[in-house]
């Protein structure tokens, strides 16, 4: 009966049966995966409050099978995990709830931190690392929670090897900038191969998405409100073009 | 495999919330055993509740009229309504004989993963509740769960400037529970809203 130890922060819940959750996890060492929480929705489980989205935790499951994998150096799993121990490492969840604007904003993250994981037991700590400190910039109200999420879609499109070319054309690689942006072709384009229909965002709205890209604050919290709005729209249309499907919960962010 | 109306039976049973292909045969061979009477009392009563339960035109609760019969009482308190996600919630309250005001069910609470915002619930029939000024407390009583509690952030959000009180169910520690035993989520939130001791 294997057990294993992680870190985690918990992206989504489904209701399982009477009184038991499916909670998706993104791990530090095991990437995502699915667990079952018994009981977890009385009002008497211990750790029922520690299982909600945006929960920082450390947890311990049991696999359904005590096959190993050394590939992967943990055991394989038949069917989903089961939840035997959680603690709070930080409840995101919890403190952001009291904020309407920043709880959509961390609803949208971790949807897309679970799109971002396709293959489940994949390790993906950069984008656990990404999750973790866009949560925790969140809950500290560090900078506004639209660029926050935007700064977190920009990054995560970039480890995922989808960044937007913003410095050079993305057809032809010609040094930039360029005043034309085409989100098939992948980022800005020069004049000689813009397709058409391509879009001519504002200067500012492309330095505001290099700024999050390589994490400039200064100039990101500085940008005007327009920019931040085409920018954001930007951002979301290039990512569900690659992601080739929505982010339900993009539409429902209160920026 | 069975033959026609048996598999036609588990399957239809299988398809209810919870119960898998095992259930739904156990279920299936129970009903084959049960008295014909009994089943089709059964029968009758599947077919009433989709024929006569509708929604309450006021609250959202389940109703045999078009209105249900909280609604209809002439006793309760009309200057507080206390909101809840679910019909299954007014019951839960009911059951604590400590509420004598009106109910108002959204039909679920918000929840952006799932694709459901504040305009697939009941709140634009419950700012028109308000509107008239009857109403002078507002309890917000969504599940304490993450989006209950942003679905109670929202509303409160918006119905505050309105000039009604707005207040939340407490939360705390279980009767009868050990306090070593709570989670720090909940034991902060019972540390937050502690009370004097008369």
């Amino acid at each position: 009966m294997p057990l294993y130890r992680d870190e985690a922060v918990v992206l989504r819940v489904h209701k399982l049966g009477e009184a038991d959750r499916i909670v998706t996890l993104l791990t530090r060492r095991h990437g995502r995966i699915r667990a079952v929480g018994k009981g977890v929705r009385r009002t008497s489980s211990r750790y029922g409050a520690r299982l909600e989205p945006g929960s920082h935790i450390d947890v311990q499951l049991h696999t359904r099978t005590a096959e190993p994998d050394a590939g992967r150096g943990h055991p394989r799993s038949n069917g989903l995990d089961l939840v035997t121990q959680v603690e709070t490492v930080e409840n995101y969840g919890a403190k952001l709830s009291c904020d309407y604007s920043a709880w959509t904003v961390a609803v949208a993250i971790c949807e897309t931190a679970e799109r971002f994981t396709a293959e489940e037991g994949e390790p993906a700590l950069r984008q656990y690392l990404l999750l973790v400190g866009a949560l925790k910039s969140l809950a500290r109200a560090e900078h506004d929670p639209s660029l926050i999420l935007d700064a977190f879609l920009i990054r995560s499109m970039s480890l995922a090897g989808w960044e937007p070319a913003l410095k050079e054309c993305a057809v032809c690689s010609a040094p930039g900038p360029h005043a034309a942006f085409h989100i098939v072709a992948g980022g800005t384009v020069c004049a000689n191969c813009r397709p058409p229909g391509s879009a001519r965002p504002q200067p500012e709205s492309l330095r505001l998405m290099s700024a999050l890209l390589c994490s400039d604050w200064p100039v990101a919290d500085a940008a005007p409100m327009p920019a931040c709005r085409e920018a954001s729209g930007l951002i979301a249309a290039h990512l569900q073009w690659h992601l080739e499907r929505g982010i339900r919960s993009l539409p429902l962010v209160d920026r | 495999m069975y033959e026609g109306a048996v598999q036609d039976l588990i399957d239809e049973l299988g398809r209810l919330p919870g119960v898998g292909p095992k259930s739904a045969q156990r279920i299936a061979f129970h009903i084959l055993a049960t008295d014909t009477a009994d089943v089709e009392r059964l029968a009758a009563i599947l077919r009433r509740v989709k024929a006569d339960v509708r929604f309450c035109r006021i609250c959202g609760n389940v109703a045999e009229a078009d209105e249900c019969r909280i609604c209809r009482d002439p006793r309760r308190d009309l200057t507080v309504i206390c909101v809840v996600e679910e019909p299954k919630d007014v019951v839960a309250i009911e059951r604590t004989r400590e509420f004598r005001g009106r109910y108002h069910v959204l039909g679920g609470a918000i929840s952006p993963i799932d694709g459901v915002g504040p305009d697939d619930l009941r709140v634009r029939e419950l700012l028109q509740r308000l509107s008239d000024g009857t109403v002078t407390e507002l309890i917000l009583a969504t599940d304490p769960n993450l989006e209950g509690e942003a679905t109670a952030t929202y509303l409160a959000r918006l119905i505050k400037p309105m000039g009604v009180t707005v207040s939340r169910l407490a939360s705390g520690l279980p009767v009868g529970g050990d306090l070593e035993y709570a989670d720090e989520v909940t034991l902060g939130r019972a540390f937050s809203g502690r009370r004097t001791v008369d």
